[in-house]
């Protein structure tokens, strides 16, 4: 029992800390495609200003 | 500036994050009747907390975006209900591990378990309805007016260990539980720790909201060039 315990509380932690870090990874795909989109934007805009 | 405060609010939420794990891993005992298991409420009860948090403030946001107008109030609720929908899952997982060693079982239709579990299904639904609505200001309105009526379940998750004989524990932090003072002490400052992180990630969520918002703005002029 005691170690079964043990298992699930480190199962616990893991599977907690886990979809924290799943979000945060999230946010970071979020932030880079985010910035891809206005550098290009801001490119094609520059580009068709100059037309 | 704004970048200088989130990184330190960060940093604080890491530490305090590390001080906690220190106590609960390696300063506590086993709790007499759960064993080491016990230790998951440290993180059970203030994500929870934490969330339930967010759901005001999103409520909070969403009658502001309905009397203003102002699309921030909008976006603020977006990023705080998406952060919320993160610590809820986490929350959810760790009782259901919890229930899995005290109980015998992963899950039961008790009323706190089932009213959390639909809370978490609406603000989800909340964020998939928003993914179906194109126009800028229908979908602020359309979500806010879903976000008051979501909010409905959270009381009923709050009050439902009052309101009905739940297999889920009563309170034991800040309502009349045995705990020894240093474990409240803990729990407190992994409430802080969360409330700090859950903050930080919804004005991350928030810029990025308004960042989506400035490339469509500029996506609509570069259609109009």
């Amino acid at each position: 029992m005691d170690e079964r315990n043990f298992t699930f509380m480190f199962y616990g932690f893991t599977a907690a800390w886990a979809v924290l870090v799943l979000y945060v990874l999230m946010l970071v795909s979020r932030e880079r495609n985010l910035r891809r989109q206005l550098d290009g934007l801001k490119s094609l805009l520059e580009h068709k200003e100059k037309r | 500036m704004r970048e200088k405060v989130l990184y330190a609010l960060g940093i604080v939420a890491a530490l305090l994050i590390a001080r906690n794990l220190f106590h609960i891993f390696l300063r506590f005992p086993d709790e007499a009747s759960q064993g080491a298991i016990f230790r998951i409420i440290f993180f059970h009860v203030p994500a929870a907390m934490t969330a339930l948090l967010g759901a005001v403030v999103a409520l909070v946001a969403s009658v502001g975006w309905l009397t203003t107008r102002r699309l921030r109030f909008d976006s603020l609720a977006v990023a705080v209900t998406e952060v919320s929908l993160a610590f809820l899952a986490a929350n959810l997982i760790t009782g259901s591990i919890w229930g899995r060693i005290i109980w015998g079982i992963w899950w039961t239709w008790d009323a706190r378990l089932t009213s959390a579990l639909v809370c978490w299904l609406l603000y989800a639904g909340y964020l998939m309805l928003r993914r179906a609505i194109e126009e800028p200001t229908q979908r602020a309105t359309v979500a806010a007016v879903y976000s008051i009526f979501a909010f409905v379940d959270v009381p009923i998750v709050i009050f439902s260990i009052k309101w009905w004989r739940t297999q889920h524990p009563q309170p034991v932090f800040w309502a009349g539980g045995s705990f020894p003072a240093d474990w409240y002490w803990t729990a407190l400052l992994m409430l802080l720790a969360m409330l700090l992180l859950g903050g930080v990630l919804t004005a991350i969520r928030l810029r990025q909201e308004e960042t989506q918002r400035e490339i469509d703005s500029m996506r609509r002029y570069a259609h109009a060039m």
